[in-house]
């Protein structure tokens, strides 16, 4: 099963494995990483999983949504590589995907 | 209510033809009998046409998963072709704000107002409201009925708008005034009877902020909301009514709403002993019970949507130029995605699966500030194992948009 590193604000990590096929923000919220919050339950339409890409997988995770890039557009703590959680599907291709927390979710 | 009122609502619901039904009544929410109308429209209707609404006629959608596709389509539903309300206005007398605004502008000017309600910066408010609470609990009346609404859940809620405009904190009421007339439809034998009065309250408050945004932008930029709008290029060229549209956005979304939070905690957790119990037992909870408050109170009823090009919902079709309300009051009690919608539990699985903060591009700003607010006051009644107890039925207010109450009456005999 493919594995997701998460580094909280405060620089802790979590080392998560979930089956292919389930998305960034289900990962970190089924096994109770803080800092994602996960409102909408993945329909794309809170932000409140926002999380920041690690450079080096930017190019795996792929482009953001067009209503992805409307949410991500206001907020105020986005950068160039900014995406919600629930938008990125694991797979194999991914095993081992850095994301770093924002300090919050707004 | 009482039970006989509880059981005519339920069969008059039941009894009237379905394309008769017209939830819009604001009495239905004075008396608190709009329930039986919404569950019969989820349960044979869900998405439901209204022909002769007492606003016109429009599109009801009552089901969670129905109202999250129109939250999430602004391209087909647009908050700008006729406003968030059920009811029209003429476009001309409208206050212009973002919340009533399609992209790109409300994308511009949500971001210039959203770095003053976001987490890092409410870090700082929060000694401040903290000390605010404190007061105001510290010096409420012991052993004799007041009303809750106005010495907790109104006051509580001024002192924090005052904070964030940091408006003169003697006149703060003057917020309270403003918020109400400003979502107030005028109606015959009511204080306010016609819309010409209506503005000319409105255009008070316009004048009392523009003095304030004159004195800020010759200042260097503070951290207050009218200093960021005055001194934001986004915001500081607004004319008039834009900016007195925005200002009423910000005193009424955190005025109303965090307000009946306020008052509708008390009253469910005095409705649900065992669920006081719980979280007078476990503290820890006090964000999940917040986040079950906000839900079970939904402190906007609904949001109203224009359609601006054909579209289809839950199966039906929906066409261009019609009105659309979505009616969150009722998502929130939609079974097939919230377990026992009806009830109220303070410890539930996903406590912040709910419709009240609206979902995409407009979802509420304030949503973590007034969570707060909420999380601060239960933390401080807790402490104080403050023992509340409600003395009588709550008074609604008759609004199909603002769901809330003009008192409650409550009596601290510890
Ligand atoms: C429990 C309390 C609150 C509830 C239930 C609530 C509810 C809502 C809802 C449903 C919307 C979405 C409007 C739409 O989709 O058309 C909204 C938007 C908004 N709220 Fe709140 N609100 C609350 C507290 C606050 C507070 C404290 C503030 C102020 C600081 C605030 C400011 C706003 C603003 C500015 C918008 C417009 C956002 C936009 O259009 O992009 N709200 N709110
Ligand atoms: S969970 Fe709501 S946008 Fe990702």
């Amino acid at each position: 099963m493919p594995k997701i590193h998460f580094l909280e604000f405060g620089g802790r990590e979590h080392l998560i494995e979930v089956p292919a096929g389930t998305s960034v923000m289900q990962a970190a919220v089924d096994n109770n990483v803080p800092g994602i919050d996960g409102d909408c339950g993945g329909e794309c339409a809170c932000a409140t999983c926002h999380v920041y890409v690690e450079p080096a997988w930017l190019e795996k995770t792929g482009e953001r949504t067009v209503p992805e890039d409307e949410l991500l557009n206001f907020a105020s703590t986005a950068q160039e590589n900014s995406r919600l959680a629930c938008q990125i599907r694991m797979d194999d291709a991914l095993d081992g995907l850095r994301v770093r927390l924002p300090e919050s979710q707004h | 209510m009482s039970t006989l009122a509880v059981n005519r609502a339920q069969y008059e619901a039941q009894a009237v033809p379905l394309d008769r039904i017209d939830v819009s009544d604001p009495k239905r929410f004075q008396d608190d009998t709009v329930w039986p109308y919404f569950e019969r429209l989820r349960k044979e209707d869900p998405v439901h046409f209204c022909r002769d609404g007492m606003f016109g006629p429009y599109w009801s959608i009552t089901k969670y998963r129905d109202i999250m596709a129109v939250d999430t389509n602004h391209k087909a539903f647009s908050s700008e072709a006729g406003g968030i309300i059920i009811v029209d206005r003429n476009v001309g007398e409208r206050f212009p704000n973002f919340i009533a605004m399609d992209p790109p502008k409300h994308d511009e000017q949500r971001k210039t107002v959203s770095p003053i309600v976001a987490p890092a910066n409410l870090a700082n408010l929060e000694g401040l409201i903290r000390s605010r609470v404190c007061t105001i609990l510290d010096s409420l009346p012991r052993q004799e009925s007041f009303n809750w609404v106005d010495k907790v859940s109104i006051e509580l809620t001024t002192q924090m708008l005052a904070t964030l405009f940091d408006f003169p904190f003697e006149d703060r009421r003057l917020l309270t005034y403003w918020s109400d007339v400003a979502t107030t439809f005028p109606q015959a034998g009511q204080p306010i009877d016609t819309w010409e009065k209506r503005d000319a309250i409105l255009a008070e408050c316009l004048a009392y902020f523009t003095r304030l945004w004159n004195e800020r932008i010759n200042k260097a930029p503070g951290s207050d909301l009218i200093s960021m709008l005055a001194h934001s290029p986004a915001t500081r060229n607004m004319q008039p009514r834009e900016f007195l549209g925005n200002l009423i956005l910000l005193i009424v979304g955190g005025n109303d709403t965090t307000r009946n939070s306020i008052t509708g905690g008390l009253w469910f957790m005095n409705q649900n002993p065992d669920q006081l119990q719980k979280l007078r037992n476990n503290p820890a909870l006090i964000p999940s019970a917040v986040s079950e408050i906000i839900r079970y109170q939904t402190p906007l009823a609904h949001m109203r949507r224009t359609a601006v090009q054909d579209a289809i919902v839950g199966g039906k079709r929906i066409r261009e130029g019609d009105k659309v309300v979505m009616w969150y009051i009722s998502g929130n009690r939609d079974e097939e995605v919230i377990e026992n919608a009806n009830s109220f539990i303070i410890d539930r699985k996903n406590p912040r699966q709910h419709l009240s903060f609206g979902f995409g591009i407009h979802r509420c700003v304030g949503n973590r500030l007034a969570e707060m607010q909420l999380r601060i006051l239960w933390e401080e009644i807790l402490r104080r194992e403050l023992d509340v107890k409600v003395t009588g039925e709550p008074v609604r207010v008759p609004s199909n948009f603002v769901h809330g109450y003009s008192s409650l009456s409550v009596r601290i005999s510890a």
